[in-house]
């Protein structure tokens, strides 16, 4: 049987497994965010992203978002999912989608996951370019 | 009592994780480790924000700090 909620912190994402993951008889809509690395920054060219995490932590606080999802709207299923390690340029570094009866309460959903993921959710991302690196907004 | 370290904070202090000596007088509260930490290690106090966490949760500055704890520093996350 599917889970109703997936949290997982993988090294390599394949964003095709999310569709069937949230798929569900009484979804009618699946809405799904993917985030990707991106090859300029300011105009800074990025080599790679490295991505760290303080895995017993990021999978509790994720469950949690999940979870605050659940109960703040009607879903049917929840997927949360990032990576770590080295990526480089276009490859995928987060998943996150939720499917729902109708589409305002995945598209909302979404957007409060990822949105909140990123705010609290115990995962680095250090920025490497061809001479430098730089953990991303570590200082002021 | 030791402190795991990610993201720029091991970069700081140069190892994954801080362990407080024998000697040392622990830190009773998350304040406490945090001026402890700011005193050692100047550049922490640079950073946008530092939290701490106590067994895997996000912990405020009154929360007292045991020996047995599972702590850890928790710099500007930049997940996403």
């Amino acid at each position: 049987m599917k889970q109703e909620i997936t949290i997982e912190i993988v090294d390599h994402i394949d964003a095709s497994q999310v569709y069937g993951e949230l798929s569900h008889p009484n979804s009618g809509g699946i809405c799904v965010f993917v985030g990707a690395v991106r090859e300029f920054t300011q105009n800074e060219q990025v080599i790679a992203l490295e991505f760290e995490t303080y895995k017993a932590m990021a999978i509790k606080e994720m469950r949690k978002i999940a979870e605050e999802a659940y109960a703040k709207w009607n879903l049917n299923r929840v997927v949360m999912r990032h990576a770590v390690g080295n990526k480089g340029v276009e490859e995928p570094v987060v998943v996150v989608g939720a499917s729902s009866g109708h589409r305002d309460a995945c598209f909302e959903a979404c957007r409060f996951l990822i949105d909140t993921l990123k705010d609290r959710v115990p995962i680095w991302k250090k920025e490497i370019f061809k001479n430098k690196s730089v953990w991303v907004s570590a200082t002021p | 009592m030791e402190v795991l370290l990610f993201g720029i904070a091991k970069d700081i202090v140069g190892e994954s994780s801080f362990r407080f000596d024998e000697g040392d007088v622990l830190p009773g509260s998350v304040f406490e480790l945090k001026q402890k930490l700011k005193q050692s290690f100047p550049e922490l106090d640079k950073l946008s924000s530092l939290a701490v966490a106590v067994n895997s949760e996000y912990a405020e500055d009154e929360e007292k700090l045991s020996r047995g704890d599972e702590i850890a520093l928790i710099p500007p996350v930049s997940g996403g």
